[in-house]
């Protein structure tokens, strides 16, 4: 049954999920905390961060912990698959359908059509980051470290995995 | 089996050199397909793109998978997927695991909690590069009336966001498209859509 879940609550993000991998992120949290409750908006936001500091897709660096966490090995596996099959398989077995269609204004607006209301699942993950920030290390350290953060990231250019270390080592110095 | 091991070597090296998901390790996989292996020219390449694009999911593992099925058949796209997506699983259960294991340690605690607010502002800003595209995408209004139509289905009613987006997308698909009408009268032919 648990295997179920872990399959269910990886295919839905990965069949209505449109713009990568990181479009799926919201509605993976939505899947994992709101609805399943395998771990804390806390701990979704350790995972996230880890799998930042690390190369790779994030989706399925997510999908394999989290299926991991909770079914293990086997439930990595079903997570994995759930995550990549869905939309593999149609890019396989349709292409020559795909290929057809793929000027049709229809097909074209697909992908378009979904941004605001990824975009409003990504603001309101934002938001419930901030949310866990303020509750556990207060107001004005949430507002300085992503304040700095903001800097950093997007006017000096740094690397994310090297604002994430910098992060860490911050935490375990000041926020012990 | 060279050509396995050369599937194999492309796929790990754009997926361990990539960071910030898939979307920004399609440059490294152009690379390794059309510039170190030729597997594929640059035209191949985009029309593959621009397919994955039009699907669901992570697009990193869609380009992976197609591009090994077409060079090598289902083993290459076998091939071609684990070296994407296993090396960065692996790493991150080894990462996480490590770090679970100092959970109650103060100084990992504070770790913790420093990087809450950091991957808030890394969301708040896929957040304004969705909402970029958006805008480019359907424009100002209907960008905005979408937007508002997904706030009000979300956050205010509660539904789930597979069934909004699925709504969406059915939409797209069904609903006739008057602007492309126009279009397809200037230009004089009808192709049936």
């Amino acid at each position: 049954m648990i295997y179920l879940h872990i399959f269910l609550a990886f295919l839905i993000p990965g069949i209505v999920g449109y713009g990568g991998g990181p479009a799926t992120i919201p509605l993976i949290e939505h899947e994992v905390v709101t609805h399943y409750g395998w771990m804390t908006t806390s701990q979704f936001s350790e995972v996230l961060a880890l799998g930042n500091s690390l190369p790779g897709p994030i989706a399925t660096k997510m999908a394999g912990y989290i299926g991991f966490e909770v079914g293990g090995v086997f439930g990595a596996i079903v997570a994995l698959f759930a995550t990549v099959a869905p939309s593999l398989l149609l890019m396989v077995l349709l292409l020559s359908l795909i290929y057809r269609y793929k000027d049709s204004p229809r097909v074209k607006r697909l992908s378009k059509v979904v941004l605001p209301a990824v975009a409003i699942l990504m603001g309101t993950l934002t938001f419930d980051f901030f949310y866990e920030s303020y509750s556990s290390i207060g107001l004005w350290e949430t507002f300085f470290i992503g304040i700095l953060t903001l800097f950093i990231l997007e006017k000096w250019k740094v690397h994310p995995a090297f604002v994430i270390v910098g992060g860490l080592v911050f935490g375990a110095i000041f926020l012990a | 089996m060279k050509l396995y091991i050369n599937i194999f070597i492309a796929f790990f090296r754009s997926g361990m050199l990539g960071f910030g998901g898939g979307p920004s390790t399609i440059p490294l996989v152009h690379k390794e397909v059309v510039g170190t292996f030729k597997w594929m020219n640059d035209e191949e390449f985009s029309d593959v793109l621009a397919l994955g694009n039009t699907l669901p999911g992570p697009i990193a593992t869609k380009m992976a998978g197609y591009i090994g099925y077409r060079i090598a058949g289902i083993l290459g796209l076998l091939v071609a997927m684990f070296a994407t997506v296993l090396p960065t699983v692996l790493l991150m259960l080894a990462l996480l695991t490590s770090f679970n294991q100092f959970k109650d340690n103060p100084n990992v605690q504070g770790m913790t909690h420093a990087v809450v607010p950091i991957v808030g502002v890394m969301m708040g800003v896929l957040t304004w590069s969705f909402l970029k595209k958006a805008k480019e995408g359907l424009g100002w209004i209907n960008g905005g009336i979408l937007l508002i139509v997904s706030f009000l289905c979300i956050i205010v009613l509660q539904l789930h966001p597979g069934i909004v987006i699925g709504v969406l997308l059915v939409g797209a698909l069904v609903l006739p498209d008057k602007k492309k009408k126009i279009e397809v009268h200037v230009e004089g032919k009808s192709e049936g859509l």
